[in-house]
């Protein structure tokens, strides 16, 4: 890739939309991941007892079991999110842009 | 040639297994040997060898070799992920620290977890559209070759390798017990059965043995969960209940306890177990496996589910195991000192497969424990032996011209070099303590591997000076920490304080590292360092869109 084609792509409003909005997307699913584990990291860091509390009184369960398991189901939830939205929609502005870029380069042997 | 080498090695096996049925008579420190146990594991060796076989003909360029022709999908990449990480420290080590210490073992389950979406949002599909065959491949991408390569590989080959003492270790201790077999001959074993799987037979073999231990494993472990919460009316409370009765720990086990004393260890830990899992070389191999960005994704979805649900049953099975082994009538499974179970704490599952599913379904799980550890050595060694050809061999040191099967034939070498290290350590460590191992492979991950693997994709100023430098500064800083900290320089060493009191130090070394790399980037005011920077928008533009990557399956 020369830099005159490199500076074409990164032109390239499709090219600008996607790495923007998918970057953006991304972070934010990375910071709330991050901010979830270390919520918890730092309830059993400073607060071990909230974890250790009963649901309820007659119950042997503590609140730490469902929010345990509910952070594993969370962080695979977030994977499928992000993979539902890159398929349906960052793989199709690729292709676009894709197709764009196959364009010109027709154009430009003509 | 190939058949022949291969058939040796399967009746090597058989004479091994007819070794330990003398040793029976013989009256050995070995225990009983298991039937069923022998018998299973048998077929499954008989089977992978099988595979490695048909492997080892469809193998034939280096592609082949390093990443199974690209060829692998989604979904078995996913699950062979999931197999590299369902390791016999996760199977047998976590479901025995949750028999231990009740809620603490889901607090590490959840931290080897939670690397997983970050690796999808910030490393997978970047990884695939930059790189060919070992991560190296990105890091060195618009860097000067050599000397990040060199770093690549010493932090590639640091982690493989104390990984695989680790592996090696609990391979032989576990082999003793459950087959009958002798430490040395059950470390040879593993050892020459890994060599010939990853010898012969490359990523593909390497990827279908995976896939067939996760499978197993998967279908062994619900199994001993379903059991287990049917023995209690699928009601959780009512196992809950039971297990505090019986434990020593008592209500005690149903909340954070020790494991994370203080905040800067939580912390630490949380922060080498999830960006340790970025940095681990055999993982991160296998997103070259798949054709495109698309089917990297989707390999991170299937092996997040598939972990995620493994890590749920390993909580199921702890509890589990504190009522049907620890609780079951006359001790049965108890060492004679009638507390620590038979063989070590960590045969808790094990001992769980016999309490609900009798001789057959031990001899089951036993198989598998055996393949998993088999399965793992096997990635671990492909990733060490291709940061030796590809990384050092092919693209630092090789004067001249290097072809193909030259390089391949290295990979070949490194591979039998790496098996017959693995071997000599795990004989050298068997009475030392080996804790601190783990420890230190995800510290040097997280400390060297990753931060030069991130930054690399995603800041435009990284120059090679930095990269060099602060990588090497994580490596060392994890390194000396680990080995001032409390695993090493109490445990081991005998001192009586630790100078650094934290098992895992990886809250300061990865943002030393970091730091490092981005001051010795933004000081570089080479000529080399202005063409990294000028190479950048090439790349970032490769690796967003996969235009010119590497890996479209030919055709």
């Amino acid at each position: 890739m020369n830099n005159e084609q490199v500076q074409a792509i990164k032109n390239n409003p499709k090219y600008q939309k996607l790495v923007s909005t998918r970057g953006k997307f991304a972070w934010t699913l990375t910071i709330i991941m991050l901010v979830v584990y270390y919520a918890f990291i730092l309830l059993i860091a400073f607060s071990p007892e909230t974890l250790g509390a009963k649901i309820s009184p007659d119950s042997m369960t503590t609140v730490g079991i469902p929010v345990g398991i509910a952070i594993i189901v969370f962080a695979f939830i977030l994977t499928g999110i992000y993979t539902r939205r890159a398929n349906n929609e960052f793989d199709g502005l690729l292709n676009d842009l894709k197709n764009d870029l196959n364009n010109d380069t027709k154009k430009g042997m003509n | 040639m190939l058949s022949r080498i291969l058939s040796l090695f399967m009746l090597a096996g058989f004479t091994v297994a007819m070794a330990a049925g003398a040793d029976l008579g013989a009256g050995t420190k070995a225990e009983e040997m298991n039937v069923p146990a022998v018998v299973m594991f048998l077929i499954f060796v008989a089977g992978t060898l099988g595979i490695t076989y048909w492997a080892a003909r469809k193998t034939k360029s280096a592609k082949d070799f390093y990443t199974a022709g690209g060829g692998i999908t989604g979904t078995q990449n996913g699950t062979a992920i999931a197999g590299d990480y369902m390791s016999a420290a996760s199977f047998l080590g976590i479901t025995g620290m949750v028999y231990l210490k009740g809620y603490d073992g889901l607090i590490f389950s959840i931290g080897f977890l939670v690397g997983w979406p970050i690796i999808l949002f910030m490393i997978s599909e970047q990884l695939r559209n930059l790189g060919k065959y070992t991560f190296a491949d990105v890091t060195a991408y618009r860097l000067r070759q050599k000397p990040v390569r060199i770093l690549a590989a010493l932090g590639s080959i640091a982690v493989v390798i104390l990984y695989l003492i680790a592996q090696m270790v609990g391979a032989g201790k576990l082999i003793e017990i459950l087959f009958g077999l002798d430490y040395e001959i059950a470390v040879v074993l593993v050892g020459a059965l890994m060599i010939a799987y990853v010898a012969f037979g490359g990523m593909l073999a390497t990827t279908w043995v995976q896939i067939i231990k996760a499978v197993l494993l998967l279908v062994g472990t619900t199994f001993m969960s379903i059991m287990v919460m049917a023995e209690f009316g699928f009601s959780f409370d009512a196992l809950f209940t039971k297990a505090t009765e019986i434990h020593s720990k008592g209500i005690d086990i149903m909340s954070p306890g020790g494991l994370v004393s203080d905040p800067i260890s939580a912390i630490s830990l949380g922060i080498a177990l999830m960006f340790g899992t970025a940095g681990l070389p055999h993982i991160l191999m296998r997103f070259f496996t798949v054709a495109d960005a698309k089917e990297a994704r989707k390999s991170v979805f299937v092996a997040t589910g598939l972990i995620g649900y493994f890590y749920v049953l390993t909580f199921i099975m702890g509890f589990g195991a504190i009522v049907l082994v620890l609780g079951a009538e006359n001790g049965i499974y108890l060492a004679a000192d009638g507390e620590t179970l038979k063989g070590m704490n960590n045969m808790a599952a094990v001992w769980l497969a016999h309490a609900v599913g009798g001789d057959y379904f031990l001899g089951f799980i036993s198989a598998v424990a055996f393949a998993t550890i088999l399965a793992v050595v096997s990635g671990l060694t492909l990733a060490g032996a291709s940061a030796i050809s590809h990384d050092l061999y092919a693209n630092a040191f090789a004067t001249g011209k290097i072809d193909e099967k030259k390089e391949m034939n290295v990979s070949k070498m490194a591979t039998v070099g790496i098996g017959v290290t693995a071997i000599l350590f795990g004989i050298a460590f068997e009475e030392q303590n080996i804790a601190f191992v783990v420890a230190l492979a995800f510290t040097i991950a997280a400390s060297a591997n990753f931060p030069v693997l991130f930054m690399s994709i995603f800041w435009k100023k990284l120059t090679t000076r930095g990269a060099v430098i602060g990588g090497y500064i994580g490596l060392i800083s994890a390194l000396v920490l680990v080995i001032l900290g409390p695993v090493v320089w109490t445990s081991i060493l005998g001192n009586a304080e630790a100078i650094v009191p934290y098992k895992f130090p990886a809250i300061f070394s990865v943002p030393l590292a970091f730091i490092a790399i981005w001051f010795f980037s933004i000081t570089d005011k080479s000529d080399d360092a202005q063409r990294c920077i000028d190479e950048f928008d090439a790349q970032d533009i490769r690796c967003q869109t996969g235009i010119g990557s590497e890996g479209a399956v030919d055709h």
